[in-house]
């Protein structure tokens, strides 16, 4: 046994570049993500039709782009265009603004603005349609200073957890959990594949070790892999991204080993339904990675989901893993608030263990 | 020709050979379409709210009704401290507290000012600030409610009326918009895998010297390992716009022509990338993670999920190498807004250029001595 696991280790570790690609990928991938992604709008291109031009329209026009959010994007002259602009893809929203601005909102107190957003993009176009209004808004409070309400209610808003709002605490626990996730399950799922398809399988099931002992010394050698990587993001996201860790790093670390065991077990598992290493990468990487993106919560809330979707959401770890991480870190929270969570991994992991041992049975008989 | 014509049936041969590779390469995409597509919105439909009324009035009892009356509040019930308030907040059991201070209708009365408090949890900065925006409002509209009471007939219409148009997707339905790009990538991911671990797994069971002593020349190998795989992706095209549009009634304004047109190109550079990550390689393994690790990074900065515009300047830079980032942006565009040739040509031209050098660098690579 204890050879075995000593001759799967050399095998991992003399491969100096898959090695390279296995340790470097992630850090890559860490830093491209955390500093790229971002649910917040930044720089939109807009057009403004001014037909007023007057002193009025000009604030507006500036407060608009000086507030980080929009940028000047390709002019335009008149509404025939607007649909060649968008079209072409160059800008996001159109302000046009009426003809006698400045003099209807002083002498009729009312003027219009229109809005017309490019929706093929339905969450841009909304956010933008909304800072728009809400900076025009602020202008008007300010021309029309001195029209507060005689009754005011105020309302004090508090932001727990994450008062700046950075998107960036909301994405590193995902990327943690995806990157961990998938990695682990790829090298397991491939790992037994290549035995079947180079044959040397049958060597490994005439020899004296038993499917148990077989399938933990070609887990093992990868449990530490993936724990290395796993502190080299966690390190990566408290250092470079300035992630808080409210809660206990040793807590945050025996998690993290067990949602490791989980995924190279869930890898062996599909290592041992696949007759080559092809199967075996298109059922880890494509079957898994969609899911595990998109149903996990990792951009996309779960609640908004459609009924089935939660339901189905329920049976992707990297679901429960996310809050656990969230809860550790961002919360200072202890194993009392995610002994439930941590139970489904594990549950998972027992699960996935024990069906691979018996295919791998049923392949001895 | 005809050699080409050889490999081209020895590799479709191998392809459909493979009963349990068929399934997976015709049947995971569509169900993943399926389903995935109603898993992307960013739409707050539902926000689970504590309250904390330490007032208990008739008034503080209106206020918490206002919160009540939109479809995307559930009010889950009433906390008797603040502690207990945050406990929910922790155990995630609600997204939002209201806290309304003891004396509220007395201060109203009164001091005809008066605050309440409003916690998030803000982990998803994104979605507290739409909530957020939610509960201020409401509690601004029972403001309003309130002083037209009181005071009775004042109106508090805007002086500066704005007004919305949604062009290419009035209803902001998410699906429209997320269908187009999904089948991008399910078309891009099957592409680039199996072209990626196609050479590589011949260098690994050995059958590549045959091949290298027989009478082939380079380009006809890459022609002839890449062509069943351009094949069978813009099979899967055709299939996911027909299922697109069938099911999600996913509008299709543009040409359909000019899509394939584009999309035969596109696959050239995603193959081109696969067969040259295939020749850097020396197992599968090491090519399957290669591979992963540029389509996660394509997919992730392509704008699929999250806008290109907000992203740094440097990453808007790295997508002028993103076949995905381009080809995402034009079926969008050719399916939702109608956009035509003129329109695309800049990134049509430039996945050409691409598509060019990514062929070439695999001919290049691929040695016929090992």
């Amino acid at each position: 046994m204890r050879g075995f696991i000593i001759k799967e280790f050399y095998h991992i570790f003399r491969d100096v570049r898959s090695m390279l690609i296995l340790f470097g990928m992630p850090v890559v991938q860490v830093l491209i993500f955390g500093f790229a992604i971002s649910t917040e709008i930044r720089n939109a291109p807009v057009a403004i039709l001014d037909h007023s031009n007057d002193y009025v329209t000009q604030q507006i026009t500036n407060k608009l782009l000086s507030s980080g959010f929009f940028v000047r994007g390709d002019q335009i002259e008149n509404e025939n265009q607007i649909q060649q602009i968008f079209r072409k893809g160059k800008v996001k929203e159109i302000i046009v603004f009426e003809k006698d601005f400045a003099k209807n909102l002083e002498n009729e107190k009312e003027a219009h603005v229109q809005l017309i957003a490019d929706a093929s993009d339905p969450n841009v176009a909304n956010l933008i349609v909304n800072y728009t209004n809400a900076i025009i808004q602020s202008y008007q409070q300010e021309y029309f200073k001195g029209m507060a309400l005689p009754v005011e209610i105020v309302t004090e808003s508090q932001m727990l957890y994450n008062p700046g709002l950075k998107s960036v605490f909301m994405f590193i626990p995902g990327i943690i959990t995806i990157l961990l996730m998938l990695i682990s399950a790829m090298m397991t799922s491939i790992s037994i594949a290549r035995e079947k398809e180079m044959g040397t399988m049958e060597i490994l099931l005439v020899s004296p070790l038993n499917p148990i002992q077989i399938v933990a010394g070609k887990v093992i050698p990868y449990v530490l892999i993936s724990f290395i990587n796993a502190l080299t993001i966690l390190l990566m996201s408290f250092f470079i991204f300035k992630m808080p860790l409210e809660g206990n790093m040793v807590l945050l670390l025996l998690e993290s080993i067990l949602f490791i065991i989980m995924a190279l077990s869930l890898g062996i598992f599909i290592s041992t339904v696949s007759n080559s290493q092809q199967m075996a990468m298109m059922l880890s990487m494509f079957a898994l990675m969609l899911p595990t993106i998109l149903l996990s919560g990792f951009i996309f809330p779960i609640e908004n989901m459609p009924y089935l979707l939660q339901l189905l959401s329920n049976i992707m770890p990297p679901r429960w893993f996310i809050i656990i991480i969230k809860s550790i870190m961002l919360k200072g929270l202890g194993i009392q608030y995610v002994w439930k969570e941590t139970l489904i991994i594990a549950g998972m992991a027992v699960f996935f263990i024990a069906l691979s041992i018996r295919k791998f049975k049923i392949r001895l008989e | 020709m005809r050699t080409i014509y050889y490999i081209l049936q020895k590799e479709f041969r191998q392809i459909f050979r493979n009963k349990t590779m068929l399934p997976v390469i015709f049947a995971i995409p569509i169900v993943q379409l399926l389903i995935l597509a109603y898993a992307v919105t960013f739409e707050i439909r539902n926000i689970n709210l504590v309250v904390f009324d330490q007032d208990n009035t008739p008034q503080s009892r209106a206020l918490i009704s206002k919160f009540q009356a939109p479809a995307f509040y559930t009010l889950k019930g009433y906390v008797q401290s603040y502690d207990e308030a945050l406990e929910n907040l922790r155990k995630g059991a609600c997204h939002q507290v209201l806290v309304i201070p003891n004396g509220f209708e007395k201060e109203i009365a009164k001091e005809a000012r008066t605050s309440v408090k409003i916690i998030t949890n803000a982990i998803d900065g994104s979605a507290a600030a739409i909530m957020n925006g939610y509960g201020n409002g409401i509690v601004m509209d029972f403001n309003q409610n309130l002083v037209v009471e009181m005071m009775g007939g004042i109106d508090f219409k805007q002086p500066i009326k704005v007004d919305y148009t949604f062009w290419f997707n009035p209803e902001l339905n998410y699906t429209t918009y997320m269908v187009p790009g999904i089948l991008v990538l399910l078309v891009t991911i099957i592409g680039m895998f199996l072209s990626s671990m196609n050479v590589v797994r011949e260098k690994e069971i050995g059958t590549i010297e045959q091949i290298n002593v027989s009478p082939i020349r380079k380009y006809q190998f890459v022609v002839g390992k890449l062509l069943p795989f351009w094949f069978i992706a813009m099979f899967e095209l055709a299939f996911g716009l027909t299922v697109a549009k069938i099911i999600f009634d996913i509008p299709i304004l543009g040409n359909i022509g000019l899509i394939f047109g584009v999309a035969s190109v596109y696959l050239l550079v995603v193959l081109g990338i696969g067969l040259f990550i295939s020749t850097l390689t020396d197992t599968q393994q090491q090519a399957m993670f290669l591979a992963w690790f540029f389509a996660v990074v394509f997919i992730m900065m392509s704008g699929l999920f999250t806008p290109v515009e907000s992203m740094p300047s440097w990453a808007q830079q790295l997508n002028l190498i993103n076949p995905i980032a381009y080809f995402i942006k034009v079926m969008r565009m050719i399916m939702l807004k109608g956009s035509e040739f003129k329109d695309i040509a800049g990134d049509f031209f430039s996945l050409l250029g691409y598509a060019v050098i990514s062929l070439f660098l695999a001919i290049w690579r691929y040695k016929k001595v090992s």
